[in-house]
């Protein structure tokens, strides 16, 4: 009887977490994935702060919506920590299912995070039918997510590179690498500004400028330890030391985001900035927020460029339709459409030569914004250093020119 | 007990008063409860525990980290120093303006302005003013290149300077009209008028006799208003964060930034700083407290002395103040004006005083897209301030009928909402309604606003309510009404001004939500603050103005019934048009 007793509890306790448990969709089964997504409604948490992006958001949800029956709603974020936030919330209320994020628009530190603490869904990207265009062996960075290896939990979805941007009618021949800016800025004090570290512009505005100063630039791709920091940090902060007092303001003030650097651009308060996408400055003269006498360049030892993604949480309620949705934004129509100036102008993850001849004439056939370099003119971009060289340098940045000392 | 010994012998009507009784001890639980629990859950990631992170202990670490972080000394006494500097200037401001105007056809300009002045949200107003002040801003270009010689901006620090002076100047425009409403409301029980004649019989100046004779009353009335701008203007986030300094920001802008660091083991951090944020308003409550005393020893002195005030101090008090209050008054609508003419700009550089070109363009990609976030927010503000009415109407005839008026003890309680800095207990506050199921709907949201709406419909409400002479409702009696009929048909209705003020105030408030909005509406629920603090993102200063002028709108809207609507209701009854 007590035996008995004690088998029926030890099968309900084996029993009641796969219960509990959903069931978790296979990527590899891409026709049930198809059949259950039809009608879910799918939350993407996506930065909300420029118009041509919310635009093309819209249009794939559109998309999405008519071919597989799937709704996407865009929940647009200022900053991506805010739908990380929202996880860590759920996990911490113990709701394991059924969450309100179900794709994240995500990369870099927020995923190596994420990736760190188990909040994410996968491995699934490598399995969708789309993943075969993707440029593996060209581009590191979709694999490799500031050197942190993706492992299928997200899937590319865009190529970013720092670009420069001046106004020619005020500035005609910019500096054309990190020493020369400092030149430039003696001459011309005031009139260069980043965004305030930690924002993840001023921190790869950091990072490239350590990687041009540093003795052996190798070291930034591995963990940082203590010997190579201060080896490869020494002429940075030097370097800024040197640079801080003929920045905008002086250094006693810093924009607080990348969008800021072009109101400061058109109201006449600086001549240099810089972007992490190489299309915004033409967008911004589409949209009269820039001068049409506005460029572009890239410094002449290349710059830092990465790959964003998207990703999905444990918990997230619409697995199947957000799989559907991050194939859908992998395929060659919607990439090429990515592509276009005229609609948002962010470089594809795809590799042309994997494509078929009219997909690859969508590519062709795109014509760039006045203000953005060709492919060749970008260049190849340079790696991101690992993820915990720029913990240490917005904490070290933040300690010397961060809290006004 | 009385509970027991109604339910022996019930009559229907009795019954149906039972829900009375609870109406205050409800009313506190729905602003307290929430923030109660997100204080706790504020508090335990703070002592290290947080097991979604693996945080399972309870250790000081997280204190260690912030009390090492270099830039806190500077951080804590910004965050004091604007708050009182805030606080000070505006309730000066509001003092000498209702000293030296009170009761005078300027004063009844002024009262007209109020509304579209609180209409205007935090954020919207801190960008305008930022517009105007810059170095590149509206003014410079006005006088650039002409009388100033400038072909590009001056590189000066104005707005963000360490100091926060413009951080001060921005929470000034905002706070003057807040206290100004309250200090009218409040003006009312005072009965001004007598007092004031009284001492200008006896020689004493416009202003001093006000002051001395006025003012000590008034005070006492004000008090809790006052607390709740010191505590907005040491805690406040999004204007700090447009204006403020950054290096090192507000203590509050700080923690908001580690709450959102990729690092996700900065969160401890972030909730250890949001527990000094509380430490530090509870200090600057006090240290207020003290001010206070001394400010009334000193006041007694100066009573006492006698002195009448002289014609031409009084009569600079007076210019002064009403100048300074223009100011910021002109601050904020200029600053609107602003918001407009960028919503309509084609390309607008420095040092044009208009656009190169105007465009109707912002308005087709973002008017008809602005439909969906308006519906939203006019039905959670509407069921939020409807529902913020009907508990502080009950908890307030339940005090007049059974003699529960809430001692003056219990009140402070009310404010804890607006006390407790938002980033003390946010956090948790949602963890709580994700582990209570309430969550991710409009109703969620609607419970949410709740706690920050009711608070100020009560104050705005419950002054008026008092104020009204009971006699009316004894004569009424004595006419055959029972309680339920004075209630609606002679006390509602001759306090119909007050009660639409009331309800405007917290609509407006709701407007407002950002942080809880996001927080509880899982980012499913989008109203025009949610829009527009996304969209901000992308520092469009066009976008920025369309959806701060569609955020006006709807806060404007029931602030112009509270005007229109008493006067065309009782357009036949000349009596009931002051209520």
């Amino acid at each position: 009887m007590i035996r008995s007793m004690m088998t029926a509890l030890a099968a309900l306790a084996l029993a009641a977490p796969l219960a509990a448990q959903e069931v978790v969709p296979d990527p590899g089964d891409w026709d049930a994935i198809t059949a259950a997504a039809q009608g879910q409604t799918v939350y993407w948490h996506a930065w909300g702060g420029g118009n041509a992006i919310n635009d093309y958001i819209a249009w794939a949800g559109a998309q999405v919506a008519e071919r597989y029956g799937v709704t996407v709603e865009h929940v647009k974020l200022k900053d991506t920590a805010d739908a990380v936030s929202r996880v860590i919330a759920e996990k911490s209320a113990g709701k394991d299912a059924g969450g309100a994020v179900d794709l994240i628009w995500i990369n870099g530190e927020n995923f190596a995070a994420m990736k760190e603490q188990g909040l994410l869904f996968g491995p699934w990207a490598e399995d969708l039918p789309n993943w075969h265009f993707v440029d593996v062996e060209g581009k590191a960075a979709v694999t490799s997510d500031f050197t942190v290896p993706t492992e299928g939990l997200e899937a590319p979805w865009g190529m970013a590179q720092i670009i420069f941007y001046h106004d020619t009618a005020r500035l005609s021949e910019p500096p054309r690498s990190i020493p020369a800016l400092l030149d430039w800025a003696r001459a011309n004090p005031g009139r260069f500004a980043y965004p305030q570290p930690p924002n993840f512009l001023g921190s790869t505005f950091l990072k490239q400028a350590v990687m041009e100063l540093a003795p052996d630039p190798a070291v930034l791709s591995a963990p940082v330890n203590e010997e190579s920091y201060a080896a490869a940090t020494a002429p940075l902060w030097d370097y800024l030391d040197a640079l801080t007092p003929h920045l905008w303001r002086g250094g006693a003030a810093y924009p607080q985001s990348g969008p800021r650097l072009i109101q400061l651009m058109n109201d006449g308060e600086i001549d240099l900035a810089l972007s992490f996408n190489p299309n915004e400055p033409s967008n911004a003269i589409a949209n009269f927020e820039l001068p049409d006498t506005v460029r572009s360049y890239v410094l002449d030892g290349g710059t830092i460029g990465n790959a964003s993604f998207v990703a999905i949480p444990y918990n997230a309620n619409a697995k199947e339709g957000a799989l559907v949705l991050a194939n859908f934004l992998m395929s060659p129509e919607a990439q090429a459409r990515k592509s276009d100036p005229a609609v948002w102008g962010n470089g594809t993850v795809l590799a042309l030569d994997k494509l078929g001849e009219e997909d690859r004439a969508r590519f062709e056939a795109i014509a760039r914004g006045i203000a953005t370099l060709s492919p060749e003119a970008l260049g190849d971009s340079l790696p991101e250093p690992h993820p915990s060289w720029m913990v240490r340098l917005e904490q070290d940045w933040t300690a010397r020119y961060g809290v006004g000392q | 007990m009385r509970l027991a010994v109604s339910t022996t012998a019930p009559p229907p009507s009795r019954r149906r008063a039972r829900f009375l009784p609870w109406a205050p001890l409800l009313t506190l639980a729905v602003m307290l409860g929430p923030v109660l629990a997100g204080l706790s859950g504020t508090l335990a990631p703070a002592l290290g525990y947080m097991p979604a992170l693996g945080g399972h202990g309870v250790t000081l670490a997280a204190f260690d980290a912030l009390f090492a972080w270099p830039g806190l000394p500077r951080a804590v006494a910004l965050s004091l120093g604007v708050g009182f500097a805030a606080t000070a200037i505006s309730l000066g401001l509001v003092v000498l303006i209702c000293a030296g105007w009170a009761g005078t056809r300027t004063f009844g300009a002024i009262e007209r302005l109020l509304s579209p002045l609180l209409s205007v949200p935090h954020a919207a107003a801190a960008f305008g003013l930022a517009f105007l002040i810059a170095p590149s801003g509206w003014i410079a270009r006005a006088l650039s290149p002409g009388l100033t010689g400038w072909a590009r901006p001056p590189d000066l620090l104005i707005l963000q300077d360490p100091a926060g002076v413009s951080l001060i100047l921005g929470l000034v425009t905002k706070e003057v009209p807040f206290l100004l409403l309250m200090t009218l409301a409040a003006l009312t029980q005072v009965r001004p008028g007598q007092s004031l004649r009284v001492a200008q019989a006896l020689g004493y100046g416009r202003v001093t006799g006000w002051l001395k004779a006025i003012f000590p009353q008034l005070y006492r009335q004000i008090r809790l208003p006052v607390y709740a701008v010191l505590a907005f203007s040491m805690s406040v986030v999004d204007v700090a964060i447009i204006l403020g300094p950054n290096t090192p920001p507000t203590l509050a802008v700080q923690v908001v930034r580690w709450m959102s660091d990729p690092d996700l083991s900065m969160r401890f951090q972030a909730a250890a700083g949001a527990v000094l944020q509380l430490g530090l308003v509870l200090l600057g409550l006090g240290l207020w407290r003290l001010m206070e005393v001394a400010v009334a020893r000193l006041g007694r002195v100066w009573i006492a002395s006698g002195a009448r005030g002289r014609r031409r101090g009084e009569q600079a008090l007076r210019m002064g103040a009403l100048m300074l209050g223009g100011l910021a008054a002109l601050a904020v609508i200029a600053g609107l004006a602003g918001q407009v003419v960028w919503s309509f700009a084609g390309l607008w550089q420095f040092p044009d005083l208009l656009p190169d070109a105007l465009t109707l363009r912002n308005w087709q990609r973002h008017g008809p897209r602005l439909a969906g976030p308006v519906t939203e927010t006019l039905l959670i503000a509407g069921a939020a301030t409807g529902l913020a009415l009907l508990l502080t109407l009950a908890s307030l005839e339940a005090g007049h009928r059974h003699g529960l008026r809430p001692a003056t003890r219990a009140l402070w309680l009310l404010y804890l909402p607006l006390i407790v800095p938002q980033v003390a207990f946010l956090m948790g506050f949602q963890t709580l309604s994700i582990a209570t199921g309430v969550d991710g709907g409009r109703a969620a949201v609607v419970l949410a606003h709740l706690v920050f709406v009711l608070p100020y419909v009560f104050l705005s409400l419950s002054e008026p309510w008092r104020a009204w002479d009971a006699r009316q409702g004894v004569i009424a009696r004595a006419l055959g009404a029972g309680p339920d009929r004075v209630l609606w048909a002679v006390r509602l209705p001759m306090l119909l001004r007050p009660l639409l003020v009331a309800a405007a105030v917290g609509f407006a408030v709701s407007v407002g939500q950002y942080l809880p909005t996001l927080l509880v509406g899982a980012g499913r629920v989008a109203t025009l603050t949610t829009e527009a603090v996304a969209l901000a993102a992308g520092g469009d200063r066009r976008v920025i103005g369309v959806y701060a002028l569609a955020q006006t709108a709807a806060a404007f809207a029931p602030f112009a019934l509270a005007v229109v609507l008493p006067r065309a209701l009782w357009r036949n009854r000349k009596g009931m048009r002051g209520g």
